[in-house]
Order: structure tokens, then C-alpha cells, then sequence
């Protein structure tokens, strides 16, 4: 049995309603509400980024994996804000929590589903009997283009995952990629904002790569949608995985766990992932997880995973994505936001 | 060792000084105290200076003002001890003729800090550069620190904090040679701009060009050019752990205390003997608890005595900084030491004007480094 | 920053790693070569609590230019559980609601950066909860 033996979430307490950065650019807030079912985003604090999402994160998933760091054979950080453009993030966060240096490190990027990519790599390490552990992590701290409709999603968060084969808490029975070129969103070198191709961003892309992920898990399995407890979709608003959801035949209450984006905003890496530690957090033995993540450029990563008995023991050794979610928050205006995601040209 | 005196002293205004190099100015105040006290030739130099080289890009000062001085070939040495740096420079100049290895040597100190440099992180330099300064505490941050535990343990007010800016800027209206000669009020001071809580603007040395120095000499060669002699009957210093939080008790600064404590016994007088005294006010809060550990107030007094007004030039009691100190007099960083002992020698000699102390015997000039990691000690005695 | 300076520090900055002296069992952070309360030579590597109490605090308003644009942010010394001291900031704090003896736990940000290019520089900041 290989699977998730330990995980993790981190979610920055600084938030940003979807009404202010509506206000700010003259746009109607509820419309923006309604259309994309984002009320409010988290925003990193001008002490955080990726690398240290990936440490919070990570030091929670070793808290409930109860194992040496130092037996961890891999740690892959999948981002699309990694802080370095050459310098993995996972060469700092092995030194934060005492793994290696006999061990893999390196970053990913996939658009929204490097970490998941990175989740499954780890998996694939330790199936293969490479080594005892791997982590996978997804975070971010994306960036939305001032005035862009991404603005009222980009957020920043993440969650990490140590796959082993001993005490696991959520197996994995089930793996498929879908990829292609599909131009939909991407970031060239050198530019500070992403483009996006508008409403190709749906159908051709996000759609199609779910979908054709979804499916392939769904024949590979022989399952159904109503055998599973919980399905969690890349949220890069409130609307897409829940119309993403209905496609494939799932039912709304399957996804309501998961379904953290109008909160959270969209973590990017971070999306899928955080949204499966959520759904850990309550989750109950012998509960069928349906996963599938998306990143634009494109791709798919899906996963069904079953959880096991182990998952009492380890719920609680370190915080839930809810209470993150609903506690200690800390509101900013327009200009605070601004100054903390450096979109105000200093003198330098 | 033999006795030493003061024999002459020399000072430049402090302030900012944008026409004078580091050099115009030394040499300004050298020059002053060589003709005050009478010499035409030192045996040797000291030079006080924190920063030089953060601050204009130059070290190796001794030379550089022996140079300029025009007394080379004399052994010229910069001596730093960060803000004790001009009180460093006195004492190594008082070992050198106690010792008898020389009979005249200059003891200045300098600091030219409004050269354009970033003064808030050359002055950090002072304190723990890996576990301190690396998170983002500044100097008035280290004291602010301090400032909050004396409050809570002790009660001292913010009032009371500030009743140390206003008695100074009354002192130091009186000073000609004082960087800031207006008073200002307990209001003025109460809603000066925060600039790090608890300390505001006013609570706050400035930022000061400056120079000062002294000719130490042993007392026979004093007596020959039939001097005044201010004698030193105490020369004391001490260390303390770098970092703030090392220390047993951050209310306390012991490096102040154990200097204190071989000073008096070396001058073999007691707190209630030392007429007046120049401290290191740095900040307020700071002048607060030197006065606490000199032993003139009671611990958690300090305070009260400043708002009491016992540290008042008219009070008699212990008057504490006649020249201004630090707040209103100025401190260019390395000059400190120095300015302190010729308030010190000024008041023994009755030349002191309009800030006089009535019979002024014995006093004392207390210098520190940092956040307390280092202190110097000096007590004179006049006729 | 000086990366050499930087990178001696990170069992510190990262792992809270200190130095426990072998004959009077005093802690130092950082590790040092002399025990300054025995004057022993001989340490062991212990892992420093990451949970403890403010000792005493202040909001720096007026900071380097390094730190300028975070201003305010508060600064403290905080009592690890094992009785070690650090001074360090206390982020995401609401500056005008600290009060000594507030409990606090340690976690891992970025302090610094070395200008647009060069290296990030990590370390320990602590939160109340």
C-alpha cells in the first residue's frame, strides 16, 4: 500500500474582499461575486512567499507523519512563484526542517498543477521502491495583473503531502496525466504578469484536460462518481469546478468539503492540494477521494485515493485548512495590497 | 601609577556641519585644546571614532589626523568602543601617562555623520549584527525594548521619560557650542513623532558632525605650565554581553554598574560625593537608568528624580547633564566621550556660565557603547 | 548580504540549532566556543523550543532602509520555553495589542532580501496565537 502518510496546509492570514479590489477598479462587486463565487482571497504577508508557505506546510505534514525528516528521499515544491528563478525552493525548506542532504530536490512548474505533479512523482518514487518517503507540495502566491480579472483570484497558500508505504492515512489506487498544447494561459520569461487567452481559458483547456483526465481515471478504476465520498477540482474560481463536477457526474454535496476557492481565492499550485487537505482533515476510513488537478499550458493530474484507518490518529496533530480559513483573519485595503504584492514602482 | 590632569581642551560646535570634513574638524578641536593648555608638542594621540570608515570611507584616522594635526612622527591611534569611543580614547590616554610612558598626550574623539551613509545601520553596527540587527531592530528599537520592561517593572511614565528631554534642552539652551539651543516643551516632546514605542523623535539623540579634545598630562608637567589641573582621580571600564538579550536583566545596565563600582573605589568617594554628572543619554530612557546604576537614585527612581527635577542644574541635588547631553549638546558619535569630559573639566574650573553648579568639586563622566555592552567611567577633581 | 555570512547562520536562522555546554549545562543561541558562565569548551547540538513568552517589545515606525517599507512592525525579545532568549519580530501582530508576557510560537519567514537580485535571506519570526 503506498500513499499520503502525512500532509500539511498553510494558508496566510491576510485577506483581500473581492468588494475592495472591485471598488478599487470601478467594477460592480456583486456582479463579481456572483459570476465568480470569489468573496474574498488570501494574500501573503510581505514576510512570506512560496518557500516559506512550503516550510509551514511541510513541517505540518512531518507533525503528523510522525517520521525522521532525514529518511525523506525527495522533496518536490511545485509553484509557479517560485522565488528563484534558478535555485530550487526545496534546497531552503530541506535546511528548515532538517531533511538531507542526502536526498532529491528540485522545482517544478506546471502552471496550476506543478504540485500535483510533484505529488505524483514523490508517490511514483516510493512505489517504485526508490526510497521510504517523498513530499510533494503545492503552493504559491501568485500574481494577478492590477485591474485583471485574475486579480479578484490570485491568492497565495499551499499544502504538502509525504508519501510512504508504512501507516498510511490515504492510499492511492489511481494515477493519470492528460496533456497537450494548448496555449490558455502562460507567462513568458522575464514578464511580471501572466496573459490569458479570456473565455478559451474554459472549454478547450480547463474543461477538456479535467474532463479528459477524469474520464480516464473513471475507465482505469471501474468506478462511479456516486462511489466516492468527496471530489475535489483545480479552483481557479468558484464556478468552474462545480460546473467541472457536474460533467463528470458528481453531485455538488461531493464537493463541498474541497470547494475552499471562495475563501482561499485561487492557490494556483496550491488549489487542488489544499483542497484535498481539507477534505483530509474531516475525512473517515474507507471515504473514496476523486482528485483531479488543472494547469494551464495544459494538463491534468488525477488521483483516487482511499482512506484508511490511520486517518484519526494524524487529523489532529496539526491545524485544518478550515480554521485557517475562518479564523484570525486580517482584512486589507486596496493600498495595503498593493504595497504587500510590490505592485507600487519604488524607488530603487 | 602617577597622577594625571587635564590641562586644556578644545571643542567644535556640533550639528551639521556640510562645510567641514572629518578632518577640518578634528584638527579644529585639536588645535583648540593645544593652545588651551598651553603645548606646543604631544607625545602621543588617540583618536575616538565609531565609523569612520561606514561614514566617509575612512580608517586608519590616527594617521590620517596625525598627519593633518602636523605632529607626525607621534604615535597616532583611532580607538573605538562604538558610542564609549571618545571616553575610550580619554582612558587610553590617561593609562599611557598614569604609566608614565608618556607625559602629553591628545585624547579627542570625532564623528561626521551627515555624509550621506545610511546612519541608522551604521549606528547598528554597535549591536548583534547575526541576532539582532539581522531581524530588524534599529538602535532607538534596542532601547525601546529597555524602555518597556523599566516601565513595567518600575511604572516610570512616559512623562517622566520626557521630563529628561526638556531639562536637557534647558542645559543645552545655555551651551553655545550645543547642536539644538532652543527649549522644548514636555508637550512638544509628548507628541513628537513615535519612532519606535515607546520613544518618539524627542526621546532621540541627533544626528551630529563634531569634534572635541583634550591634553592629558601628568601632573608635574601640568603644575610646570602652571595650569589649573583637573586631576583624574578615576579612570574605570567595563564590558557586558553584546546582545540585549543575553543580558541577566534588561532593566539594568551592569556594564554602568561595575564601572561604577571600581570608579568610585578607585576615586575612593561615594554617589553622594559626585557633584554632577555627564551621562550618556543616547536616549531617554537611557539617562533614566544610567542615573539608577551610578547609584545617584534609587533602582526604579530614576524617573521620578528626572520629573522631580532633582537632576536640575538649580535643584543642587545631582545635576545630571548641564551641557545639554547628548539630546540637545549632540552626539557625533566618537566626539561624545570627549564633549562629556570638557563639560566636566569646564564645571571644575567655574567656567561653565550660565549653567555653572555651585561648588563643583568632583565630577563625573559616564560614557556607553551600544546598548550597554560597554561603559567608561571618568571622575575629575577640581581644586 | 554576504553569502558565505549568510550560510553559516542557517542551522540558527532555520533549526533554532544551539549549543548546550557538556559541564554546566547552560544554552547559548548561537552556539559559541566559550561557555560564558563556566568557561567550558565542550558542546552539544540541542534543538531550542519553539514555543515561548514576550519578554519585552516595541514597534520600530523609523527603520533602515531595509526594513522601510514594513514599517510598523514590532520587535521583541521572546523567552523560549527552555528559558533561551532571541531577539525577533513578531509578525502578522496587531502592533497596538502586545502585551509582555503574551504567549507566542515560533515560525519560519523571509527577514530579508539582499536588493532586487540578490539572495533571500530566512529565518525566525514569532506570531501570537
Amino acid at each position: 500500500m503506498v500513499g499520503i502518510v502525512g500532509y500539511g496546509a498553510y494558508l496566510p492570514r491576510y485577506r483581500i474582499k473581492a468588494e475592495v479590489i472591485a471598488q478599487q477598479w470601478g467594477s460592480d462587486p456583486d456582479a463579481i461575486k456572483r459570476g465568480l463565487q470569489l468573496y474574498e482571497k488570501t494574500v501573503p504577508g510581505q514576510d512570506e512567499d512560496t518557500i516559506t508557505i512550503s516550510v509551514a506546510a511541510a513541517r505540518d505534514a512531518v507533525r503528523r507523519a510522525q517520521i525522521d525528516p532525514k529518511e525523506i528521499g525527495a522533496v518536490y515544491i511545485g509553484s509557479e512563484s517560485h522565488p528563484y528563478a534558478v535555485k530550487p525552493s526545496g534546497t531552503i525548506l530541506i535546511d528548515a526542517l532538517g531533511i538531507g542532504p542526502h536526498t532529491h530536490v528540485a522545482s517544478y512548474e506546471f502552471a496550476c498543477k506543478a504540485g500535483t505533479e510533484a505529488m505524483y512523482v514523490a508517490y511514483s518514487l516510493v512505489k517504485s521502491g526508490e526510497m521510504k518517503y517523498a513530499m510533494g507540495i503545492g503552493a504559491d502566491t501568485s500574481q494577478g495583473a492590477p485591474g485583471d480579472a485574475l486579480e479578484y483570484s490570485a491568492s497565495a497558500g499551499g499544502a504538502a503531502f509525504i508519501m510512504g508505504s508504512e501507516r498510511v492515512v490515504a492510499e492511492i489506487l489511481f494515477t493519470h496525466s492528460y496533456t497537450s498544447d494548448t496555449p490558455d494561459f502562460w507567462r513568458r520569461e522575464g514578464e511580471s504578469y501572466p496573459r490569458h487567452g479570456g473565455r478559451f481559458t474554459g472549454d478547450p483547456a480547463y474543461f477538456k484536460h479535467i474532463i479528459g483526465a477524469g474520464r480516464a481515471l473513471l475507465d482505469k478504476s471501474k468506478m462511479s462518481p456516486q462511489d466516492f465520498t468527496y471530489a475535489v477540482f483545480h479552483m481557479p474560481n468558484g464556478k468552474f469546478p462545480q460546473e467541472a463536477g457536474k460533467r463528470l457526474g458528481f453531485k455538488k454535496e461531493q464537493l463541498e468539503v474541497g470547494w475552499i476557492v471562495p475563501w482561499m481565492g485561487n492557490t494556483y499550485s496550491g488549489s487542488s492540494p489544499t483542497g484535498l487537505a481539507a477534505i483530509l482533515d474531516v475525512a473517515k476510513p474507507h471515504d473514496l477521494i476523486f482528485m483531479v488537478s488543472f494547469g494551464s499550458g495544459a494538463g491534468s493530474d488525477g488521483f483516487i485515493l482511499r482512506v484508511t484507518d490511520e486517518i484519526a490518529g494524524v487529523q489532529d496533530r496539526a491545524p485544518k485548512v478550515r480554521e485557517m480559513l475562518d479564523q484570525d483573519k486580517i482584512h486589507l485595503n486596496y493600498g495595503e495590497y498593493a504595497k504587500f504584492r510590490r505592485k507600487i514602482k519604488l524607488n530603487e | 601609577m602617577r597622577d594625571v590632569a587635564v590641562i586644556g581642551v578644545g571643542i567644535t560646535r556640533f550639528g551639521e556641519l556640510w562645510a567641514k570634513s572629518i578632518k577640518d574638524i578634528f584638527v579644529e578641536a585639536a588645535l583648540k585644546a593645544m593652545g588651551d593648555a598651553g603645548v606646543d608638542h604631544i607625545d602621543s594621540m588617540y583618536v575616538g571614532a565609531m565609523s569612520p570608515g561606514l561614514f566617509v570611507g575612512q580608517e586608519h584616522l590616527g594617521a590620517v589626523m596625525a598627519d593633518y594635526l602636523g605632529v607626525t612622527p607621534v604615535p597616532a591611534t583611532r580607538v573605538e568602543s562604538a558610542c564609549a569611543s571618545g571616553g575610550a580614547s580619554f582612558r587610553q590616554a590617561f593609562l599611557e601617562v598614569a604609566s608614565g610612558a608618556s607625559d602629553i598626550v591628545l585624547a579627542g574623539g570625532v564623528e561626521k555623520m551627515t555624509d550621506g551613509a545610511d546612519v541608522t545601520d551604521t549606528l547598528a553596527t554597535a549591536a548583534d549584527q547575526e541576532y539582532e540587527v539581522y531581524h530588524g531592530i534599529t538602535f532607538p528599537g534596542l532601547y525601546a525594548l529597555i524602555a518597556r520592561a523599566h516601565m513595567q517593572r518600575y511604572g516610570t511614565t512616559r512623562e517622566q521619560l520626557a521630563a529628561v528631554a526638556v531639562k536637557n534642552h534647558r542645559n543645552g539652551s545655555k551651551n553655545p557650542n550645543a547642536q539644538f539651543r532652543s527649549e522644548v516643551t514636555l508637550e512638544q516632546v509628548m507628541n513628537s513623532a513615535m519612532v519606535a514605542d515607546p520613544l518618539r523623535l524627542l526621546d532621540c539623540s541627533p544626528v551630529s558632525d563634531g569634534a572635541a579634545a583634550v591634553i592629558v598630562a601628568s601632573m608635574d608637567v601640568a603644575k610646570k605650565l602652571n595650569k589649573n589641573p583637573i586631576r583624574v582621580i578615576a579612570s574605570t571600564q567595563a564590558s557586558d554581553t553584546i546582545a540585549l538579550h543575553s543580558r541577566s536583566d534588561i532593566a539594568t545596565l551592569s556594564s554602568v554598574m561595575k564601572a561604577a563600582q571600581k570608579a568610585y573605589k578607585m576615586a575612593d568617594v561615594t554617589p553622594a560625593d559626585i557633584d554632577f554628572a555627564e551621562v550618556h543619554d543616547c536616549f531617554t530612557i537611557a539617562e533614566i537608568v544610567v542615573s539608577e546604576d551610578l547609584g545617584f537614585f534609587d533602582k526604579g527612581k530614576g524617573g521620578e528624580a528626572a520629573a522631580q527635577g532633582w537632576t536640575a542644574i538649580e535643584c543642587n541635588k545631582t545635576p545630571i547633564n548641564t551641557s545639554g547631553g547628548l539630546k540637545s549638546k549632540g552626539h557625533p558619535v566618537g566626539a561624545t566621550g570627549i564633549a562629556q569630559i570638557i563639560e566636566v573639566y569646564d564645571q571644575l574650573n567655574g567656567n561653565a556660565g550660565a549653567r555653572q553648579v555651585k561648588d563643583a568639586h568632583i565630577g563625573m563622566a559616564q560614557n556607553m557603547g551600544g546598548s550597554g555592552a560597554s561603559c567608561v567611567i571618568h571622575i575629575l577633581e577640581g581644586k | 548580504m554576504i553569502t558565505a555570512r549568510y550560510h553559516r547562520e542557517i542551522p540558527q536562522r532555520y533549526r533554532l540549532e544551539a549549543g548546550k555546554c557538556e559541564q554546566c549545562g547552560h544554552v547559548d543561541f548561537p552556539p559559541r566556543i566559550v561557555c560564558p558562565r563556566c568557561k567550558g569548551r565542550r558542546f552539544a547540538t540541542v534543538v531550542l523550543h519553539d514555543e515561548g513568552t514576550l519578554v519585552t517589545f516595541t514597534v520600530v515606525r523609523v527603520a533602515s532602509d531595509r526594513f522601510s517599507k514594513e514599517t510598523p512592525f514590532a520587535v521583541g525579545i521572546v523567552e523560549l520555553s527552555d528559558g533561551v532568549r532571541v531577539t525577533t519580530q513578531i509578525a502578522d501582530a496587531d502592533v497596538d495589542g502586545l502585551q509582555i508576557g503574551q504567549k507566542v510560537r515560533i515560525v519560519f519567514r523571509r527577514i530579508q532580501e539582499d536588493g532586487k537580485a540578490g539572495i533571500l535571506c530566512y529565518g525566525y519570526k514569532a506570531v501570537t496565537d
